[in-house]
């Protein structure tokens, strides 16, 4: 079976939590050149649908690591017991019991945040990014490997994940993060209702709406590959 | 002999994954509890805002709680305006026999003479007494709802807070988003002149200037947003005005 060939190989008289070049390129690669939404393009139902404001993104992308990480570790560690015939069921009963314990846990401890995100935590179990992790390194390598790959692509989805919710909440509703930066009001940092030089200026209700998460993603896409030729066509 | 492996295998997951959240839910669950029951009463003190020195999103969980120990009375009542017995909102499923307990969502489901509806009555620091009243109805995507603040003459909206479901972003979701959608309730009247109840009109396109006391603005490009919020204060209200004439009755 070509699991347990691939297990073999890794199996080596290492240290017990090895960190080398390999193990660093498992963080990096996912946040650049391996990205798992520009280049992988996975996840991206979710990061049109989150990305309104800064700090649901950030939660959310928490989540995703814990989920990513945790549920990697605990499906490379089962990976040599796993029945091949139920083994994507398992994935996602792992997959859907951590994200129950994400939502209980925020329910419990931050209801504000909870209430915002409201489905999309749940919509977490069917983030590709952690069932494409789980499938594609988890099944083949160590647990400690397999966390660290799944940090890696967790931090790699939040970071765009982040990048994408500050620019569609600063030119939607002239904030980030909730800090009100500029807006016809008083609450406001800049009043454009009273300055003379941003008078002219009003939000683009259209980075609301979930198509300018669309297009903030492609022309990421766009850039990265025009400054990297060699990723286009990889994916 | 294969397919037993697989069978107990995936037996014994689900056991194991199965007791895992059962006890972290029962571990959490007063959490849960404790937590709708402060954000219900945010909701109701958004209502009535104007009376507070601050914003409701500025106060701490532990002055909401002082607020209602302080300045709100809550009672709960029936279809025809009676108060209900303690026996019978335990029962309903509400331990701590309080309106701040009572879900809308369940209640919506009951048939008219079995439901619940809370009552929170708000006294203001410069004596004003506001009846603050639960409401809730459709949007376009999901469930409206929203607290009404009524003051003590039973006709004139001291303010209002609405929340939803699913509601579209820069659309629907101003009912909640856009501070200036709720305050233009403040001061409408829900009784005509010839004093008919008519709650108050969402209206697309703009209030009109000979209704100006029981219409506000509907929001552009969510009129069926704004048409479920004028059905859910109509029909919302309509349910407390047999208190509402009983406590002006007992009043007189």
């Amino acid at each position: 079976m070509a699991e347990t060939a691939t297990t073999t190989v890794v199996k080596t008289d290492e240290p017990k939590l090895p960190f080398g070049k390999k193990e660093r390129r498992l963080i990096t690669d996912p946040l650049g050149d391996n990205n798992p939404i520009t280049i992988q393009v996975l996840g991206i139902c979710s990061a049109l649908a989150v990305t309104t404001q800064v700090i649901p993104s950030v939660v959310i992308s928490i989540a995703v690591i814990f989920v990513c990480a945790f549920s990697n570790v605990i499906i490379s560690m089962l990976r040599n017991h796993i029945p091949k015939q139920v083994r994507m069921i398992v994935q996602l009963v792992v997959i859907a019991t951590l994200v129950t314990v994400v939502e209980f846990v925020l329910k419990a401890f931050s209801y504000d945040v909870y209430k915002q995100l409201s489905v999309f935590i749940g919509l977490i179990i069917t983030n590709c990014i952690i069932m494409g992790r789980l499938e594609a390194f988890a099944m083949a390598n160590n647990p400690w490997r397999s966390f660290l790959d799944g940090i890696g692509n967790g931090l790699g989805y939040g970071a765009i994940l982040v990048a994408v919710a500050i620019l569609r909440e600063f030119f939607g509703k002239g904030a980030i993060a909730g800090m009100q930066i500029i807006g016809p009001n008083a609450d406001y940092l800049i009043n454009t209702s009273e300055s003379w030089l941003f008078g002219w200026y009003a939000p683009n209700n259209l980075f609301v709406f979930p198509p300018a998460a669309m297009f903030i993603i492609a022309v990421m896409i766009w850039i990265q590959r025009t400054y990297r030729p060699n990723l286009v066509d990889i994916s | 002999m294969r397919n037993n492996s697989v069978i107990v295998f995936v037996l014994a997951m689900t056991l194991i994954v199965g007791t895992i959240l059962t006890a972290l839910f029962m571990w959490l669950s007063p959490r849960f509890k404790v937590n709708e029951i402060l954000a219900n009463k945010k909701a109701v003190l958004t209502s009535v805002e104007s009376y507070l020195p601050n914003k409701v999103k500025d106060l701490e969980n532990e002055a909401v709680e002082e607020i209602f120990r302080s300045n709100v009375e809550q009672y709960v009542v029936d279809f025809e305006g009676d108060p209900v017995d303690q026996d019978i909102i335990i029962n309903a499923g509400y331990p701590s026999g309080m309106a701040e307990e009572i879900d809308m969502a369940k209640e919506e489901k009951k048939a008219e003479e079995d439901k619940l509806f809370p009552v929170f009555v708000y006294q203001a620091e410069n004596g004003d007494k506001v009846y603050v009243t639960s409401v809730r109805g459709n949007g376009l995507w999901d469930k409206i709802w929203g607290n009404v603040a009524i003051k003590d003459d039973f006709n004139t909206v001291a303010g209002v807070a609405f929340d939803h479901k699913g509601e579209t972003p820069g659309l629907g979701a101003e009912i909640k988003d856009n501070p200036a959608f709720g305050a233009q309730f403040a001061g409408k009247q829900i009784f005509n002149a010839a004093g008919e109840y008519v709650s108050v009109n969402v209206q697309k396109g703009g209030a009109r200037e000979a209704y100006a006391q029981y219409e506000v603005d509907g929001i552009t490009g969510a009129t069926i947003t704004a048409n479920g919020v004028r059905d859910m204060m109509y029909n919302g209200i309509q349910d407390y005005l047999p208190y509402f004439e009983k406590v002006q009755g007992e009043s007189k």
